[in-house]
C-alpha cells in the first residue's frame, strides 16, 4: 500500500506541469486571395501568441485561445507561401497558408520595343505585358490581353493573346505611313498605351538640279521621300560634291523643309553629285549654263 | 679634431661657397628655366634674334617679345598676342609653346629670312605653326620684323539661322519600369579593313547613322586570336567624328600599336551610339580639296563656315580610298584657328608616303566645336 501511494505521488509530481500548461490549436484557411479578410480559429484555453510569417511580412498577435482571430481586408497583400504559428507556453501548432494574387487585374505593365523604327518592317514592333493585381502581385491565371497598334490615320492592327504565367507577348508590323502610332494593351478595363514612332526609311532617290547663282552654282534637291512616299525628315544630311580638275569641294547640308540647297563655286566641266547615307543621286556635268 | 671632422667642415664650407656662387653668378640656362631671363641674350645673328623671340614667346613674356620687334610701330602688343593665340577662342588660345625650331633661309649683311617653327602644346596634341620672318640689322643687333597676319573682319550683321535642333527627354524617375526609354540611334559599320603597318595593326572603316535623329558615336574593336582569346581591345578615340547627323558617315581609325595581324584570327567590332541633343548648324563647306602626291603627300583644301556662328575648333577627317573603293587610310588634322562666317581657312593633312601611291580618291568631313556647346 505504501509503495502504491509513493508511485501515485511521483506520477502526480511528474505530470503536474503538463496539467497546468495550456495546449492551443489553430485552424487556418489553406488559401486566400491577396488583400481579402480572413479569420483563424483557435482552440484550447488561456493566452497564446499567433505569428504569421511570409514574404516581406511578419504579423504577431496576442490571442485568447478558443476565440477566432479576425484579419481585416488588406492585412496580407503579398502573394506567396505563409506560415501560421500558434505558440503557448507549452505547445506550438503550425499551419501553412497560401496567399494568391487577386483575380481582378488592376495594372498592366507594358514593354513596347522599339520606341522608333522605320516604316514597313515585318514584326518590327514587339509588345510584352505583365498582369498585376492591385497589390502588384503577378496574376498567373490565364487571361486574354488585347494588343492594338493604331496609326495616325486611325487604321489599327489587333492581336488577342492569352497570358501564360502572367505574361503575354506579341509582334506587329510597322505600317507604311510615318508618324506616332499608339500601341495599346488592354485587359478588361485596364489599359496601357505606348507611343511607337514610325520614321521614314532611306530616300528612294535623290534628284538634284543646278542653276547659276551669281558667281556660284546653286544646287537644289527635289523634296526627298522614302520608297513608301514618306517625306525624309529635316536634318537628314545630303552630301554635295563638286569634282573638277583633280580637286573636290564637298558640303554636308541638312535637309530644310524637305529639300537640301547649297551654293558651290563655279568650275566649268565640274561633275556635281549628291548622296545621302548609302543612297546616291543624279550627276550633273556643269558646262556653264 | 680628427680627420672625419675636418672633412665634414670642408664639405660644409664648399657647399655654402657653391650656393653663394650659384646665386650671385647663375649660369644662363638656370636663369632661363627660372623664368628670369632668356637663355640667349645677345641678338648678334639673325638666328639668335629669332631664337630670343621664340624663347620670349615660350615664356609668355609677350611684352618683352613685342618690344624686341623691329616693326612694332605697325601694330599693338595685344594685336601681336592675338596674332599668336588667335583673335577668337581656338585651339591656340589655351595652348603653351612647347618648343620651337629656327632655320635660316637666306642671309645678307643687312637682312635675313629665317623660318620660325612653333610647336604649340594643345589639348589635342602638338600643333605646328610655321612663320617665315624677316630679320634686319639695326646697329650691332638683329631685330625681327614680325609678319603680322591681318585678321579677316566680318562686318556686323544679323544672319538668320533656322536649322533644326534636336533635344532629348529621357525616361524619368516617375515612369513605371515598363516605360520604354527613347531608342538609341541605329548606326551601322558600312566598311572595315584591318591594315598591317610597321608600328602595329590599324582598323579602318566607316560608320553610318542610318537613323533620323543625331547620334553620339564611337567604335571599339577587339582583336581575337585563333582560339578566340582576346589579344587587345581599342577604340577610335578622336579618330572619328563623334556627332553624326541623320544619314551622315564618319571614318574611324583604331590603333593597336606593336600588334601583328598574323596572330589575329578575327576582329570583333562594337559600334556604340546614344542620343544627343544637337543642331544641324553650322554647315561647313570643304573647298578646293587636293590630293598632293609623294613626296610630302597630303590632302589640302580650305574650310568655309557657311553659318553665322563662329566655329572655335574644327577637326578635319580624311578618308582615303584605293581604285576599288576600299578604305586604305584615315587621317585627321585639327585646325588651330577659329572659323569665322564665310571666311576660308586652309588645312593640310599629311598622308604616309607608302600609302600615297595607293590612294585614288578621298572623302573629307569636318567635326566642329563651338564655345556655346559641342556640336
Amino acid at each position: 500500500m505504501k509503495s502504491k501511494l509513493t508511485f501515485l505521488a511521483c506520477t502526480l509530481l511528474i505530470a503536474a506541469p503538463g496539467l497546468l500548461s495550456q495546449d492551443g490549436h489553430l485552424q487556418a484557411p489553406k488559401s486566400i486571395a491577396a488583400g481579402n479578410g480572413f479569420s483563424i480559429q483557435t482552440s484550447g484555453s488561456g493566452k497564446a501568441t499567433l505569428y504569421i510569417v511570409g514574404p516581406n511580412q511578419v504579423l504577431k498577435r496576442e490571442v485568447e485561445l478558443g476565440q477566432p482571430v479576425p484579419f481585416a481586408s488588406g492585412t496580407l497583400h503579398n502573394a506567396g507561401h505563409y506560415l501560421v504559428i500558434l505558440k503557448t507556453d507549452g505547445s506550438v501548432d503550425k499551419r501553412e497558408l497560401d496567399v494568391t494574387a487577386a483575380s481582378n487585374a488592376s495594372e498592366l505593365t507594358f514593354l513596347a520595343r522599339p520606341s522608333r523604327l522605320p516604316v514597313g518592317l515585318h514584326d518590327g514592333i514587339t509588345g510584352a505585358v505583365y498582369v498585376f493585381d492591385a497589390y502588384k502581385n503577378l496574376i498567373t491565371v490565364p487571361a486574354s490581353v488585347s494588343f492594338e497598334l493604331t496609326n495616325p490615320a486611325g487604321a489599327a492592327q489587333t492581336r488577342v493573346v492569352q497570358t501564360h504565367n502572367g505574361a503575354a507577348f506579341t509582334a506587329m508590323d510597322s505600317t507604311q505611313q510615318q508618324g506616332a502610332d499608339k500601341f495599346t494593351a488592354r485587359l478588361g478595363d485596364v489599359t496601357n498605351t505606348r507611343i511607337v514612332g514610325q520614321v521614314p526609311g532611306d530616300p528612294c532617290g535623290i534628284k538634284m538640279s543646278a542653276k547659276p547663282s551669281g558667281q556660284q552654282i546653286q544646287l537644289v534637291t527635289e523634296p526627298l521621300r522614302d520608297c513608301s512616299g514618306n517625306a525624309v525628315p529635316d536634318g537628314t544630311i545630303v552630301t554635295f560634291t563638286e569634282t573638277y580638275d583633280g580637286a573636290e569641294t564637298t558640303v554636308d547640308v541638312p535637309l530644310k523643309r524637305g529639300i537640301a540647297q547649297v551654293d558651290m563655286p563655279v568650275h566649268h566641266g565640274a561633275l556635281l553629285t549628291a548622296a545621302s547615307g548609302v543612297v546616291l543621286g543624279n550627276q550633273i556635268r556643269w558646262e556653264g549654263q | 679634431m680628427n680627420k672625419g671632422g675636418l672633412l665634414a667642415v670642408f664639405l660644409m664650407a664648399a657647399t655654402i661657397a657653391l650656393v653663394v656662387a650659384g646665386t650671385l653668378w647663375p649660369i644662363p640656362s638656370a636663369l632661363a628655366y627660372a623664368g628670369n631671363q632668356h637663355l640667349l641674350q645677345s641678338s648678334s645673328t639673325p638666328e639668335e634674334a629669332v631664337g630670343n623671340l621664340g624663347e620670349a614667346i615660350r615664356e609668355r613674356a609677350f611684352e618683352k617679345a613685342y618690344s624686341s620687334l623691329a616693326n612694332k610701330a605697325q601694330f599693338t602688343e595685344p594685336q601681336f598676342e592675338h596674332d599668336l593665340g588667335g583673335y577668337y577662342p581656338s585651339l591656340l588660345t589655351y595652348a603653351t609653346l612647347d618648343h620651337f625650331d629656327v632655320r635660316p633661309l637666306r642671309s645678307s649683311a643687312s637682312d635675313a629670312d629665317v623660318q620660325l617653327k612653333l610647336y604649340w602644346s594643345t589639348v589635342v596634341g602638338i600643333a605646328t605653326v610655321n612663320r617665315n620672318v624677316h630679320v634686319v640689322k639695326n646697329g650691332a643687333e638683329w631685330q625681327v620684323v614680325w609678319p603680322i597676319e591681318k585678321q579677316p573682319v566680318v562686318p556686323p550683321q544679323v544672319i538668320p539661322v533656322n536649322y533644326l535642333r534636336w533635344d532629348v527627354i529621357y525616361r524619368g524617375a516617375g515612369d513605371d519600369w515598363g516605360t520604354q526609354d527613347v531608342e538609341a540611334p541605329h548606326v551601322r559599320i558600312v566598311d572595315m579593313h584591318p591594315v598591317q603597318r610597321a608600328d602595329g595593326v590599324f582598323i579602318l572603316g566607316e560608320l553610318l547613322n542610318e537613323d533620323v535623329v543625331p547620334a553620339y558615336v564611337s567604335v571599339s574593336a577587339t582583336l581575337l586570336a585563333k582560339d578566340q582569346s582576346t589579344i587587345a581591345t581599342g577604340s577610335s578615340f578622336d579618330k572619328i567624328s563623334h556627332l553624326l547627323l541623320p544619314k551622315q558617315v564618319t571614318p574611324f581609325l583604331i590603333r593597336f600599336p606593336d600588334r601583328s595581324l598574323s596572330g589575329v584570327g578575327s576582329i570583333r567590332m562594337t559600334p556604340f551610339s546614344t542620343l544627343i541633343s544637337a543642331s544641324a548648324d553650322p554647315v561647313i563647306e570643304i573647298d578646293d580639296e587636293h590630293l598632293s602626291p609623294a613626296p610630302d603627300a597630303s590632302l589640302s583644301g580650305q574650310l568655309i563656315n557657311q553659318s553665322g556662328q563662329t566655329v572655335n575648333v574644327a577637326h578635319v577627317l580624311g578618308t582615303f580610298y584605293d581604285k576599288s573603293g576600299n578604305v586604305v587610310w584615315v587621317a585627321d588634322r585639327y585646325v588651330d584657328t577659329a572659323l569665322l562666317p564665310q571666311t576660308p581657312v586652309p588645312f593640310n593633312i599629311h598622308i604616309p608616303e607608302d600609302l600615297a601611291r595607293k590612294i585614288s580618291t578621298q572623302r573629307t568631313i569636318v567635326a566642329s566645336y563651338s564655345e556655346v556647346g559641342a556640336l
